[in-house]
């Protein structure tokens, strides 16, 4: 099975000489289809640096980086700009919506921008504003919305039309931890109905939301969780509690 | 936990058979807490001992219907506001590891905070499984798993304070002002010696 993300041994070094700085070194990571895979670390380990370059807005100094099969490296500038609008979904920290803009207009401005006929971005839209729960509020403007609103209207725009990757960097931003796990929710399930999915976080009841939380420390992959068995163990009778 | 407590909140809403009360437990503290019909009744034979329940009815412990007493709201209330006891002695089991870790020659303390972090985070990803299995309105399981995490979580951070410690530490000890120092820190040294 194709991996919808592949990084492979993934290096980036910033400055040269005695200034140079190693954020990345040999970094492997697959993400399929389907899968939510949390990045934790540090701050300065490396973790956004990782999310950039999966994403292509960042280029690796050296290494491979697939998205759905292609090197990026083996395909032109605008066919890699292509990519990031047509198949990668960003979700930041401050949600980066246009304020001039509508939720509505800001869902539809990637498919619009990609030269998807009118009415195929409104249909598109209309939908990811659905499954996102924020329908009622498409006319209004982000600030007009409340910060769980406006990630909602924000992760709609990173999963608009046929995205296969969607990236998210500290998505839950400065949102308390109820309305962070109700992000976490909606990112797993938009994952769980095929996209591949990538969180950066340093908080653990954030990444706990993941199928597989991956460890990263000055710049290397140290360690990933394994499997966990189900929870059925976890809360039942006669654990001697 | 505090069955009795528990038992005296279940009825201070209404009275209630033995039977009742022990699936209106395992029910109200999300089905977390297994609880025996007959640990519940022996609870409610030491409670109306205490004059805080009292039974109507005769005979046969399964025919008797128990009411909360005027001492027993009393009681409830006072417990509901007693803080627990959040200050044990500082002897946390995985705290006493790592400070021996930092003692044994040629132990990365960094890869053993690693895999402390790593094991909990897998605990915590099962506890968000049973919240992401569970109905969204079953506030109670979302109430006692959420307090796994937090207590799990509070760990992880932890660990991460005490890898940027060691780290600084071991800086200290090795940045080339502090070299020609003949007094290191007892500590930083342990630090040096264990730290990648």
């Amino acid at each position: 099975m194709t991996k919808t993300l592949e990084l492979r041994h993934i290096s980036k070094t910033y400055g040269s000489g005695a200034s140079e700085v190693h954020a990345l070194t040999e970094v492997d990571l697959s993400v399929e289809g389907g899968e939510l895979v949390a990045v934790m670390g540090p701050s300065g380990s490396g973790k956004s640096t990782l999310l950039t370059i999966a994403g292509s807005l960042e280029q690796p100094s050296s290494g491979q980086v697939l998205v759905d099969g292609v090197d990026l490296a083996n395909v032109s500038r605008s066919e890699q700009a292509r990519m990031r609008r047509r198949a990668i979904g960003y979700v930041f920290q401050d949600f980066n919506l246009l304020p001039g803009l509508t939720a509505f207009e800001n869902v539809t401005l990637p498919l619009e921008l990609d030269g998807a006929p009118a009415k195929v971005a409104k249909t598109s839209a209309k939908a990811a504003l659905a499954e996102l729960q924020v329908a009622q509020r498409a006319s209004r403007y982000p600030d007009e919305l409340s910060g769980g609103e406006r990630q909602r209207v924000a992760i709609a725009r990173a999963i608009v039309g046929k995205r296969k990757l969607l990236l998210a960097d500290e998505p839950t931003g400065a949102l308390d931890s109820v309305n962070g796990e109700a992000v976490m929710r909606l990112l797993r399930s938009a994952t769980h109905r095929g996209v591949a999915g990538v969180v950066v976080t340093h908080e653990a009841h954030l990444a706990s939301w993941a199928d597989r939380v991956v460890f990263i420390r000055d710049g290397h992959v140290v360690d990933q969780t394994v499997a966990p068995p189900g929870p059925e163990s976890l809360l039942a009778a006669g654990d001697g509690r | 936990m505090s069955v009795p407590h528990a038992l005296l909140a279940l009825l201070s809403e209404s009275p209630k058979y033995g039977q009742r009360l022990q699936s209106e437990f395992e029910a109200k503290t999300g089905n977390v807490w297994p609880l025996n019909v007959g640990q519940v009744y022996t609870t409610l034979q030491r409670l109306e001992r205490d004059g805080l329940v009292a039974a109507d009815g005769d005979g046969e412990r399964a025919r008797k219907q128990y009411r909360i007493s005027p001492a027993g709201r009393r009681e409830l209330a006072n417990w509901l506001r007693t803080p627990p006891a959040l200050v044990p002695p500082p002897r946390d089991e995985l705290v006493i590891k790592v400070l021996v870790a930092l003692q044994v020659p040629g132990t990365d303390v960094h890869e053993i905070l690693q895999a402390h972090r790593r094991h909990v985070v897998e605990v915590m990803q099962r506890y968000t499984k049973v919240k992401a299995a569970a109905a969204e309105d079953d506030v109670p399981l979302a109430l006692v798993a959420d307090a796994e995490l937090f207590r799990l979580e509070a760990i992880v951070r932890w660990l991460d304070a005490a890898d940027v410690r060691l780290k600084q530490a071991q800086r200290t000890a090795t940045s080339p002002e502090a070299m020609p120092s003949p007094e290191i820190e007892p500590e930083a040294t342990a630090a040096t010696e264990v730290s990648q």
